[in-house]
Parts: structure tokens; sequence; C-alpha cells
């Protein structure tokens, strides 16, 4: 038996453009509940999905219990004694606990029918190990989500896992129910099972973990026993990257507030958010995933309902209830998700470029053809986007393609305020570049281009001003000239640490 | 160059059902011995198609926005016992008011649909039109008392002319269609609203966040399935001269297998109205030829379930062989 129930050597992983995991080593002991942090992006997904067999790594050997295997598929990977449980759960909400642990592997009397009562007492074992004395036979969907969540680490334990990958676990639970949730994972650990403990809280981390792995870009960066960790060391591992030539920033001046936010609240999601944003200025939008950037944007473009606060635009106070209000205030929105929010892909390019502002193209009820492909064949030229023709299918373009044809769409729609929802995610470097430029365009026009994104390099080389969510609510703003803009400020402020500069209220 | 290319493609892939008309034609015109190949057989065809064309007219924009629409037929009967019982009862002969008749409660059954799709927020098309289908289909038997209503001799002929009357032979009825899908095909191609509807199909939640109306597009569709339904009712009480509530049970699915069979899908954002103009005419010349043959109505339905079955199988396979041409090219 080897020191190590699982053992990740070299691996390497590559997607068409990207690196995504680069010689990463990880090893993990019998009994350790080890973190794993990083940087949205910096490839703890993939490494989760190498290690349950969803992807095959392209170099590099994994050993389970000493041994040499490999994952062609999920199936390998269980019976293996890995098993994961992801943020979003696999939870049938219609069926009881024990149908849930079950499911796929049902015992069986000799007549052929289920032998429930032989589940329920497994089903029943499971959750107790975990600390839950409950009647395996209830309905999972009556449960709350922290009980859900630990019937999938039932299904887990039942499987007799070795090592068990959390995912962000403790990402839609409440105060209490984490308490639960260590419980159990306590409790595993004195059953020997090891726990891989993916997370962005990082007090967490210190509450629960034995040791701690780093990642950036894809590296293995650090691997140290918890004890030998602060918050501050953390961070910089994660962050330590050096910025380079990739921002081509243009400086402008600020001008006058176009968009004003105050004190915009939706239940459970965004509390108390205020803010301005002002032409002639680029403002940066950081947070980590789930920290309501997007949803706050989505409610002031009134893509969705917001409980109370106003928008005033402009200095004057504006309804907007539908994207069809946004777009005659001038807001344009480009969402983060293009395929599936952003372009029409069974539609034309010619098409998606006029679909906000379609009246504009029209000569009655016609669409004017001529005018179409003048505009369609400028914007083509304008924003190089690489097509045969205006008239290809937008789904055949590339990513990066796609997003200028969405870049477009918003360009002709007239917007004076242009919300760039993680703008160059999934997009090779030299239209990221494009993309920039685009905006340099827009500011030096006048207008107001506010984004948000991920990358802190991409924030911090394109921002004149930066606000910072986390957990719905605004923690800072940070001026381009203060001693908080860069990485460790940005990221104090968004992991949970505290900076003078916080958002006056 | 490539522009060129591209056209030539969607040329073949709207030729293909028409092809399989005229290949449908040659056969049946050589086993019913000149039977099938008359002018007056033809022409049959034409007026027996009519009403299906205009049905499905309505029933494609409804795909094209990835909705269905299953409550066509009894909306058509509707709009037709509406106008035999104003006949009947109530002694009504104004033409206009019998075809105005018609035409608002074929559009009020589609807004209504559109309206419980949109305001009431239901999962599915499905589950509202097939309410409607049944509501629909309750009322024209409640108002008729079941009974169907002959027009022989009511003295509303400028009605029935619509759907009865030919030039030359030439059914009145189907030159109205010609007519009416020429305005579908500059509606769908040259028009906003047309591009809109095409857009909501392909991805409605992008459409709204592009300021569309997608809730409004949806409405309006459902709408004009309806106000096409009216429209098919003139044809039908022209045709068979009786306003019967139980004829349309065969309407919905005759008119969603046109539309199929000319290339629209369930998935929405496709279909041309030429396609469904010959799909619906495949239909009818399957139907035709095999009465000319002296098959009754069982094997005339085997025959045509077989033939939907055959036709989005040849489209399903088309799309997956570009595709793997595509990832081929790609390479």
């Amino acid at each position: 038996m080897s020191e190590y129930v699982v053992e990740l050597r070299n691996i390497t992983k590559r997607f068409p453009g990207v690196i995504a995991l680069k010689n990463m080593s990880l090893a993990i002991k019998p009994g350790e509940i080890h973190g794993l942090v990083g940087e949205n992006g910096a490839g703890k997904s993939t490494l989760i999905k190498v290690l349950t067999g969803v992807h095959l790594a392209d170099e590099g050997e994994i050993l389970a219990g000493g041994q040499k295997v490999v994952f062609h598929n999920p199936v390998d990977a269980r019976s293996a004694g890995i098993a994961c449980v992801y943020q979003e759960l696999n939870i049938v909400k219609l069926l009881s606990i024990t149908d849930n642990i079950f499911m796929g592997r049902s015992v069986k009397k000799r007549s052929g029918l289920l032998d429930y009562e032989a589940m329920h007492k497994q089903a029943h074992d499971a959750m107790l190990s975990l600390g839950h004395d409950i009647d395996p036979a209830q309905e999972c969907g009556k449960l709350g989500m922290g009980l859900q969540q630990m019937v999938e680490i039932g299904k887990a334990v039942s499987l007799d896992a070795r090592l068990i990958i959390m995912d962000e676990p403790t990402s839609s639970l409440g105060e209490k129910e984490v308490e639960q949730l260590f419980k159990s994972i306590r409790a595993l650990k004195e059953k020997g099972v090891a726990v891989l403990f993916v997370s962005h809280k990082l007090e967490e981390l210190f509450e629960i973990c034995d040791r701690v792995t780093v990642m950036r870009d894809g590296e293995h960066i650090i691997t140290r026993d918890i004890g030998e960790l602060d918050n501050d060391k953390l961070i910089e591992a994660m962050v330590g990257r050096t910025l380079d030539n990739l921002y081509p920033k243009e400086c402008t001046s600020r001008g006058d507030v176009y968009l004003e936010v105050r004190n915009l609240n939706s239940a459970g999601l965004l509390h108390d958010i205020s803010f301005s944003a002002y032409g002639g200025e680029i403002l940066g939008v950081a947070g980590l995933v789930g920290s309501g950037r997007t949803e706050t944007f989505r409610a002031i473009f009134g893509a969705d309902p917001y409980d109370s606060g106003e928008v005033l635009v402009k200095g004057k106070k504006v309804v907007i209830k539908s994207p069809t209000d946004a777009i005659r205030h001038k807001i344009a929105f480009l969402t983060e998700d293009r395929k599936n929010q952003g372009l029409i892909l069974s539609q034309s390019v010619k098409t998606n470029l006029i679909l906000s502002n379609i009246g504009e193209f029209c000569s009655g009820p016609f669409l004017n053809d001529k005018k179409i492909e003048e505009l369609g064949e400028k914007n083509v030229k304008a924003l190089r986007i690489k097509t045969p023709s205006i008239d290809e299918i937008a789904g055949q373009l590339s990513g990066g393609n796609q997003q200028k044809v969405v870049i477009g769409k918003w360009m002709n729609s007239d917007a004076e305020v242009f919300i760039f929802d993680e703008p160059t995610r999934g997009i090779d470097v030299g239209a990221k570049i494009e993309v920039y430029h685009v905006m340099n365009n827009l500011v030096k026009e006048g207008k107001c281009v506010i984004m948000i994104s991920s990358e802190l390099p991409e924030i911090l080389g394109m921002s004149d001003r930066v606000l910072v969510m986390r957990s719905g609510r605004m923690m800072a703003e940070i001026e381009k000239n203060s001693g908080y803009f860069n990485q460790e400020g940005i990221m104090k402020a968004a992991w949970g640490g505290t900076i003078p500069c916080l958002v006056e209220k | 160059m490539s522009r060129r290319k591209i056209n030539l493609k969607d040329f073949m892939m709207k030729l293909g059902p028409l092809m399989a008309l005229f290949f449908l034609c040659a056969i049946l015109t050589a086993v019913t011995s000149g039977r099938f190949l008359t002018y007056i057989n033809l022409m049959n065809i034409f007026k027996q198609t009519s009403v299906n064309c205009l049905i499905a007219s309505g029933m494609l924009v409804v795909l094209i926005t990835a909705g269905i629409d299953l409550s066509v037929g009894s909306n058509c009967v509707l709009a037709a016992c509406v106008v035999g019982v104003l006949v009947q009862n109530f002694g009504v002969k104004n033409p206009l008011v019998l075809i105005i008749a018609a035409l608002v409660t074929g559009l009020l059954a589609g807004v209504a649909n559109g309206l419980l799709l949109t305001r009431l927020n239901l999962p599915h098309p499905f589950i509202s039109t097939l309410g409607m289908k049944n509501i629909t289909l309750g009322l024209a038997l409640l108002i008729t008392s079941a009974t169907p209503v002959g027009f022989f001799n009511t003295g509303i002929d400028p009605v029935l002319y619509l759907g009865s009357a030919t030039i030359a032979g030439f059914p009145i009825s189907f030159i109205v269609v010609v007519i009416l899908f020429s305005g579908f095909h500059i509606f769908l191609n040259k028009t906003a609203l047309g591009r809109q509807i095409y857009c909501v199909g392909g991805n409605p939640e992008a459409a709204r966040l592009s300021g569309i109306r997608s809730k409004n597009v949806l409405t309006f569709v459902y709408g004009l399935s309806g106000f096409m339904c009216g429209i098919a009712a003139i044809v039908l009480i022209g045709r068979v001269s009786t306003a019967n509530a139980t004829a349309g049970t065969t309407f919905d699915t005759d008119a969603i297998a046109a539309c199929i069979i000319g290339g629209a899908s369930f998935n929405g954002g496709k279909g041309t109205i030429w396609g469904t103009l010959i799909g619906a005419l495949i239909m009818g010349t399957i139907r035709n030829g095999l009465n000319l043959l002296g098959a009754q109505n069982d094997i005339q339905y085997i025959v045509i379930g077989a033939v939907i079955v055959l036709a989005v199988f040849i489209d399903v396979s088309r799309g997956r062989m570009e595709a793997k041409a595509r990832r081929l090219a790609a390479m």
C-alpha cells in the first residue's frame, strides 16, 4: 500500500488554443482533508475532470493506491474509489434518499423486486456515518440544500469511495449547514477517507484542511501544511503573475456621470448596491464567480427583476423593466455566455448584427437589404470579423469572431453605456487585444464602458477605476491612482480581507 | 466564390422535397395508366390541398418559433360552425359579415393560444394549444348541437365561392394559396417581424436580451396561425358546403406533416413557406394516387405515416452528413 490514496504525476491537458494543465502534480494521503485553491481559470475544474475520468490527460500518470491507472470514463474513476460531489447537485428531488443513494445499482430480492429493507438500512448507515440519523425513505426535495448535499456525500460513502472530491461544497449553504458539512467531513476523515476540498473561501480552508495546494495558470505552485500558511501567503501564491503588454490602455479623461445606481436590492442575491459610471472611462468590476457581478448588471439591464433600488441615466430616474427599455435608454449588455445569450447561432451574421436595432434598418415594414448589407460589410471591416460573407451562419464562426459580431450588434444600437460581461473569455490573445481596442475607441468617443471580468490582469490593465464585489455586496471602489490598484488590493477585497477604501454608504 | 457555393447548397436543399414530388408524380403516372396525369385530376389535387396549405402556413410560422399549434383543426371547424350558426339560426346572409365572423373567430382562438402561453407562462405551447383544441372543438359542437349545418340553397354563394369556384378548371382556392404564400415568403424574409420570428425561434433568450419583445412576437405568431385557420374555414365550407364540428380531426397532424416534410424542424428556426407548399402537395398527391389505385383510408394513413418518418430521416441524415463534411473540411 502506498503512502497516497491518489497521486497525479506531471499531468498535462491541452484544449484547442490553451493548455489547461501544465505538468500538474498532486498527491493525497488517506484520511487527509486536502484544500485546492486558485483563481478562476487556474485549472481546478480541469484537474477534477481528469481525476474523475471526464477528461483523459494528454501526458502524465495517475496512481491509485500505488497502482498506475488510466481513467477512460467516470466509471473507471469510480471503481478506483474516487467520487465527486459537484457544485450543482445531481439529486432527483422526487425520489427518496435511498433511491438516490442506490441509483443505478439497486439491490434486488430473488423475486426480482427491489429489496427496500436492505437498501434503507444501508442508506441509513451511510447517512449515520456522516452524523445524520434521518429516515432514508424521505423525499429528497423536502430536505434542505445542506442535507441534499449530504445525500450526495452519502452516495459516495456507500460506494466505498477512498477519495471524495468536493467542488465548492459550501457555495449554496447557510452557516449552520456549513457546520454540518464540516462535521461530516471530519467523520469521513475518522474513517480514513480522503477529501479534496475545492473552495474559494480561504477562511474555510484554514478551518477544515490539513494541507493546501495552490494552482495558477494550470500549474502546481505550492503544497503546504495549513499551519505554514496564512491569508497573505495564500493570496500571493494564487496571484504572483506579472502583467505583460497585453493591455493597450489609452488615457482618456473622465466625463459626466452617465449611469448611477442607488441601493439596488434583490432578495438573497444583491444587497444595497450603489455606484456611478462615467463617460470616457472604463469601469472594471471584479469579484469571484458567484459574487453577484453579472446579477447586478442583468438587473440594471432589465433582464431580471429586482426588489428595490433606483437607476439613473444622465441624472434622470428611469424605469427599466425589460431589455427593450434598457436599449431605449442607450444601455447595451454583452452577455458572458455569447452562445446562449448573445447570438442567434442559427441566423446569419448580418441578421445578428441588426438584431438590437432592427427598426432602424427598415423602410416601412420591410427590411432595407441594401442598408443592412452596407452596414454588415462596414462592421465586418471595422471589427475585422473573419467570415466568408455576411450571409454566413453565426454558429460557424470562431469564438473570437462571434464575440466581435455581438460587439458589432451593440455598436449598431447607438448605445452609450456598454456593459461587457467577461468580454474576452474563451477567445485567443489576438482577438482579445482587438476587443480592448474597441473598448478604447468607445471611451475615446466619450462613451461609458463597464467591464466585468474574472481576469485580474485584464481588470488592472484596462480599467480606470475598479469596483469589487463579494457575496452580492459592493466591497470596494478602487481608483487607478490608489495604492490598492493592484492584484493584492483587489484580491483582498474579493476574498474577504479588509482594505481601507471601502465604498461609503 | 464561397458565397455562390453556399447558395447552390441552399438551392439543392430547397429542391429536395420538390424533386421528391416530381418523382412521386412520375411513379403515379406510370402505375395508374394515365388516370393520374389528367388536367381534371391535377386540379382535384390542388383543390383538396388548399385547406391543408392554409392551415400549414400558420403552423409553419409557429414551428419556426420552436412551438406547436395543436388547436388548428378545431379552430378551423369552430370558425366554420360560427358561419353555419349565423346562417342557420340568425339568418345572416351578408357575405362580408360571415367572412369577417370566420376570420375573427380564428384570430381570437389563436390570440388566446398566444396569451395562454406567454402571460400564464405555461411550460410549452403543447399545453396551451391542447387545451384550446378541446375548448374550441367543444364550442363548435355546442353551438351546432353536434349537427352538421348544410349551406345548399341558403343564399350565401359569395361566401362559398372561394372554396368552390374555378377558372378554366383551376380552383380559385389554390390561387389564393399561391398569393398568400407569396405574402408569407415576403413577410418571413423581408420584414423586421419575420426576421424576429426566426430569431425568437433560434434562441428566445438571446432575442429577449437583444431587445426583441419575445412574448409579443409569440402572441402574434399564434394569432396568425388562428387567423389562417379562419381563412381555411371559408375555403372549407365552400368546398364541402357544410359546417361540421367533427370534420377537422386530421387537420392538425396534416398541417404539421406538411411543414415537416417541407423541411421545418421541431427545434425551430428552420423551414420555408415554399417547402411547406410542396410538403402539402406531396401529401395531397399521395392521397390522390392511392385513391386512384383503389386503396382505402387505412392504407393511406399507413403510407402517409411512413412518408413523414422517411422525410425527417432523410433530413436528419443530411444534416449529419453536412456536419461531418464540415468537420473534415476544418481538419
